[in-house]
């Protein structure tokens, strides 16, 4: 039997989910032995045509180019795993979709005619059929490995659907919020960074997007009550993974 | 642990860093309160220097503050961050690992569980009590009312725990100034320790001095004591430690309804405040964590890339998490309000029928440290006035000949 063949691919984004698979650096030999890198431009510009055994697919469909591009790539790939807030929720330049492109694009460039651009910035998943997807700006490193070692060894992967706070309080950080008043978003954000930002003193800014059960309408008086003012929240809720937060306050 | 003894004496504050130095130099991990991001933490101690001399805390639901004292105590803080459980069932511990051969036949190897002597200082009595009840869970120690071929002898003892807690050494606290979430007295416990001690100590600091009434708890607590520059207890120490910790008592922050708890939580199942608590629960699991009784682990497997190697883990879990309840198909309390539910009922009620005692010691954790601010005293005692008005409903109801309403399953 001849190894799996693996596939990297990037839409819109900033590279960082892809930086982290190379970033495995003990761990990428161990990778490079079970499985044939088929297609990684980040790492090698040889690249062999699909089928692949699995895709990883970074960023978001923001043209209808990567739009045509992602449902190529789906059809060629047996597992599809979407990573990234990019790929899982439409990324930092999903902002657009509250906003209005045709000015964005006639105060922005002086060639507006050269944009090719589409409304809104949307998630893998709005375009085509995913396997699985890993979130976080970047993903984490140890869960990335999970997601891959899980696919070769045909299980699912081990990735909690849980709050920051459980990985906080596991690592015996003192809670920000409690302790200092300090606003957090762990108790709506999805689990996998490990809890960084409270252990240096600082909210969760959500960077892996609303958790399983994000009670967003409980939280949201905590942050005032914490000295977050109307627009303060709202810029909190739009950075990564803003429509995704979004569609956790629609009623 | 031997008996409780008669035995007290008085520590200055050299006899109690001395006490520290010399756990040290027996080889002991010594765990105690010291300051750390905002907080009394607990972590390991070096010295006696590194407890929180005068530091005290503020408490309120969902609020926790640090602050200054002019008496120098040591110990004038109450329930923190951590508890016990975070030492003796640690939240993530490896239980054992495979790996396949040359033969595709893979080779176990059971993990040894990591097994420090420790010594805790400054263990609070509500603290006491549920390192007791984690006993109960965890090592399968009888509870004392119950034969151990009954509810309360686990058949599945967790070996670290077990390995670690005979070891552990406790030098209790006792509180003279409870905090604002404190509720032990009114669940079953009370700010003096009552057993389960090698030493306890009550600092008292007034004109006559900073120093520590002591009790000897156990063999080990006198042998332990009988090295460390101690005097014997004069009638003012002694009477000012007890009175103090008496007053206390009085001084409770909050209080659980003095009712049947298992009665309140078994005929409150379809209650409406369960609704009510779910609109503002964030299920992040923050009481679940800090709860010195919770105990739930879940495990993973660990694989490598090469699926040549594997290791089994358990971690702490919580019912606040979907996939606690996770079964083919679904979670089983996929809602909020199931899931709240579950908690406060299995502390209150289930876990008498499971374990011989109530999985609740009072120590106010889960309302400090619940970004939310619920707390358990004014759920429960909400849930108990829903009861009670439905019934009065019902009384009424009755009274006029019209039937009653259905209130859903009642077991
Ligand atoms: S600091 Fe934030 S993530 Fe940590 S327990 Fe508090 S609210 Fe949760
Ligand atoms: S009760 Fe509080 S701490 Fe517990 S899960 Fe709900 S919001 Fe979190
Ligand atoms: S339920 Fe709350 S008050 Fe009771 S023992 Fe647990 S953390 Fe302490």
């Amino acid at each position: 039997m001849s190894a799996p063949t693996l596939a990297v691919f990037k839409l819109a984004s900033c590279d960082g989910c892809q930086l982290t698979l190379l970033d495995c650096e003990d761990e990428l030999l161990g990778l490079a032995s079970q499985v044939e890198i088929a297609h990684f431009l980040e790492a090698s510009s040889a690249v062999r045509p699909g089928p692949y055994d699995v895709a990883l697919v970074e960023g978001s469909v923001t043209t209808p180019a990567d739009a045509e591009r992602v449902r190529r790539i789906r059809a060629e790939s047996r597992s599809l795993v979407a990573i990234g807030a990019c790929a899982t929720a439409g990324g930092i330049q999903a902002l657009r979709n509250f906003a209005d492109v045709e000015e964005f694009r006639r105060t922005v460039y002086a060639r507006p005619d050269y944009i090719d651009t589409l409304a809104t910035s949307t998630p893998v998943s709005a375009h085509v059929t995913v396997d699985f997807e890993l979130r976080g700006c970047p993903v984490d490193r140890g869960q990335l490995l999970e997601v891959l070692t899980a696919y070769l060894a045909g299980r699912k992967p081990d990735i909690p659907n849980h709050s920051v706070c459980f990985a906080c309080k596991r690592r015996g950080t003192v809670c920000v919020t409690v302790a200092h008043g300090t606003p957090c978003l762990g108790p709506v954000t999805h689990a996998g960074c490990g809890a960084i930002c409270p252990a240096y003193g600082r909210g969760c800014y959500g960077c892996f997007g609303p958790s399983g059960t994000a009670n967003l309408h409980a939280l949201i008086p905590l942050l005032r009550r914490d000295g977050l003012d109307r627009r303060a929240v709202e810029r909190l809720l739009r950075t990564f993974n803003a429509p995704a937060f979004e569609e956790e306050l629609r009623p | 642990m031997g008996a409780i003894t008669q035995a007290t004496a008085v520590l200055d504050r050299q006899g109690l860093a001395a006490l520290v130095a010399a756990l040290v130099a027996g080889g002991r991990t010594v765990v105690g309160p010291t300051v750390r991001d905002g907080a009394v933490v607990l972590a390991e101690l070096t010295s006696a220097e590194d407890l929180p001399f005068g530091w005290g805390v503020e408490l309120d639901a969902g609020r926790y503050r640090l602050t200054p004292r002019e008496d120098g105590a040591a110990f004038a803080h109450s329930a923190g961050p951590q508890s016990w459980k975070a030492f003796l069932h640690p939240q993530r511990e490896q239980l054992w690992s495979a790996r396949r051969g040359p033969d595709g036949v893979p080779t176990f190897t059971e993990t040894q569980p990591e097994s420090r002597t420790y010594a805790f200082l400054g263990v609070r009595p509500c603290d006491l009590r549920a390192i007791a009840i984690q006993d109960r869970v965890l090592a399968g120690r009888p509870p004392r009312a119950l034969d151990s071929a009954r509810a309360g002898a686990t058949p599945f003892p967790d070996r670290g725990y077990r390995q670690r807690r005979r070891g552990a050494l406790l030098i209790a606290a006792e509180c003279t100034e409870p905090g604002a979430t404190c509720f032990c007295v009114s669940a079953s416990g009370g700010p003096a320790a009552d057993g389960g001690f090698d030493l306890a100590l009550t600092e008292v600091v007034d004109d006559d001095g900073h120093r520590f009434f002591v009790r000897v708890g156990s063999e080990e607590g006198a042998r332990l004591l009988d090295g460390v520059p101690h005097r014997s207890a004069d009638l003012t120490t002694e009477s000012v430690a007890r009175g103090a910790v008496d007053a206390a008592r009085e001084h409770m922050g909050r209080s659980l309804p003095p009712l049947d708890l298992r009665a309140l939580m078994g005929e409150s199942l379809a209650a409406d405040r369960w609704d009510g608590i779910a609109s503002r629960c964030l299920t992040c699991a923050n009481c679940t964590m800090v709860c010195p009784t919770c105990f739930c682990t879940t495990t993973e497997e660990v694989t490598d890339l090469t699926g040549d190697h594997t290791e089994r883990w358990q971690h702490w879990d919580s019912c606040f998490d979907l996939d606690f309840s996770l079964l083919h198909g679904g979670p089983v309390r996929a809602s909020t309000r199931s899931r709240y539910r579950q908690w406060l009922t299995h502390k209150l009620s289930t876990w008498h029928d499971q374990f011989g005692s109530g999985g609740c010691v009072g120590c106010g954790r889960c309302i400090t440290w619940c970004p939310a601010g619920i707390d358990i005293t004014e759920e429960v005692a909400a849930l108990a006035a829903e009861r009670d008005a439905a019934a009065d409903d019902q009384h009424t109801a009755h009274d006029d000949g019209s039937a009653h309403h259905d209130r859903g399953p009642q077991p």
